[in-house]
């Protein structure tokens, strides 16, 4: 990124100046970098966005509006990031589609039984997380694509809490759109990925309009409008200047993460999450929420009888120890699990056993509060 | 927010979850002095390692971490946790 700005800054695709063409040529070299790391056919299967949010709303308005009537049915899970919830809740009040819901057993396991049972011929599109971000519950996101799909329905995947942390490959989970952001894997904050098949974007309508987005814009004096006609995908729905930084600066992110080795990080968060939890079971005031075997990713969440989560967060602060208190941004969830809230520690490939001794040496002493 | 309040305190916010939980942030320069301030006026239940101090004040509980957080507990009104938190900071 500091190579970028000190000496390539330039908008893409506008200049036949060099700083320009060597700008374009950094950020289409990250788009065939994310293309790769996802195993996309094509890197025009990359649509370079804010982060999973913006991703899943592009989906939801721009080919939710389009596609979605009184009528149809919307399949969102219960596990869902408020991300995956609120865009289809918002244009099913346009719309007038209905959502069915997915029930999660109070273990925190999606319900496939109910999952199959809701989905209908009625059901246009899927909306599911690969991995919640609450309890690290892994979604079998293969067969669960092979159900939709025999369906004749989309698929739509959240895999802001996969693609950071394990191999993810889109053909091979057969999957119609992927969102993902930076900030959760090792990249800058402001930019993420929608990976959408090249048949589908090519139908679907620009979500936002501007510069680049469009092929032509030509005044027609008799009518006295503008008729307009888009670019091809994925530039179509990227209106306006990008966050070029961002694109090559994720691209550098995964380069990392590619050295390091997707299998080597989950087996690493794995091992964490193991020790970790084996560690809390021996305090006495801790329960935990969902499951708690070593198959899924690097997500423990817990409370501590008598504490918020608040508390508990705070008190790790004070010892420099960063966890996520509330809701997770996934309220339902947590209706679930009957919780006001939780805490929720999490791994990366950067921690270690020892800082999980700290954690647990900390934990040991909250139950003195 | 009151202008001694103002003095000490940075940022005020609601926390995510079903507690009507408040987060008071203290300026990192006037941390110490707050905690002084506050120790005097409040009630002391129970303190952990230097760290964490259990208070009560009026029918109010809160905890003040030595990072520079108070967390409140059970104060909805914006205007009520101004006063509680200026007769503190007075």
């Amino acid at each position: 990124m500091v190579n970028y700005y000190e000496n390539h800054n330039a908008n893409v695709h506008r200049g036949v100046h060099t700083l320009s063409l060597e700008a374009t040529e950094m950020y289409e070299k990250s788009r065939e970098h994310v293309a790769k790391f996802i195993n996309a056919k094509e890197s025009s299967e990359i649509i370079f966005v804010r982060g999973t949010t913006e991703a899943i709303n592009l989906i939801a308005y721009s080919w939710g509006l389009n596609n979605l009537k009184k009528g149809d049915e919307v399949l969102v899970s219960l596990m869902e990031h408020h991300s995956n919830i609120v865009p289809w809740e918002i244009t099913a009040k346009i719309c007038g589609f209905k959502i069915n819901y997915v029930n999660v057993t109070p273990d925190g396991i999606l319900d496939v039984k109910d999952f199959e049972n809701k989905l209908t011929s009625k059901t246009k599109i899927v909306c599911l997380s690969h991995v919640s971000n609450v309890t690290g519950m892994v979604n079998d996101i293969k067969r669960l694509s092979k159900i939709v799909h025999d369906h004749g329905a989309l698929i739509l995947v959240d895999g802001a809490q996969s693609v950071p942390h394990m191999k993810v490959d889109v053909q091979d989970l057969n999957v119609d759109f992927l969102a993902f952001s930076g900030h959760k894997m090792l990249g800058p904050t402001g930019i993420g990925v929608l990976y959408g098949k090249k048949a589908l974007l090519q139908k679907i309508s620009p979500f936002q309009g501007g510069g680049e987005m469009i092929k032509e814009v030509v005044f027609d004096s008799k009518n006295q409008r503008c008729n307009v006609s888009w670019n091809e995908p994925p530039w179509k729905f990227e209106a306006g200047t990008p966050n070029i930084e961002g694109a090559v600066g994720l691209a550098a992110a995964i380069n990392y993460l590619e050295q390091v080795g997707m299998d080597n990080i989950l087996t690493h968060e794995q091992v964490l999450t193991k020790y970790a939890i084996e560690g809390m079971k021996h305090l006495s005031k801790i329960s935990f929420y969902g499951p708690t075997d070593s198959s899924k990713c690097g997500i423990i969440p817990f409370s501590v009888a008598g504490l918020s989560s608040h508390d508990v967060a705070l008190l790790c602060d004070s010892y420099g120890i960063a966890i996520r208190s509330g809701y997770h941004c996934a309220q339902p969830l947590h209706q679930i699990f009957q919780l006001q809230s939780s805490a929720r520690a999490s791994f990366y490939l950067y921690n270690t056993t020892e800082e999980i001794d700290r954690f647990l040496e900390v934990l040991k002493e909250l139950q003195t509060l | 927010m009151s202008a001694v309040v103002g003095d000490y305190v940075s940022r005020i916010e609601g926390t995510c979850g079903a507690e009507s939980d408040v987060i008071v942030v203290l300026k990192f320069d006037k941390k110490d002095q707050a905690l002084e301030k506050i120790l005097e006026k409040a009630t002391l239940k129970s303190k952990v390692a230097g760290m964490i101090y259990d208070l009560t004040f009026e029918e109010y509980s809160f905890r003040v971490y030595a990072s520079g957080k108070i967390i409140f507990r059970g104060i909805k009104n914006k205007q009520t946790l101004n006063r509680v938190l200026a007769d503190l900071l007075l």
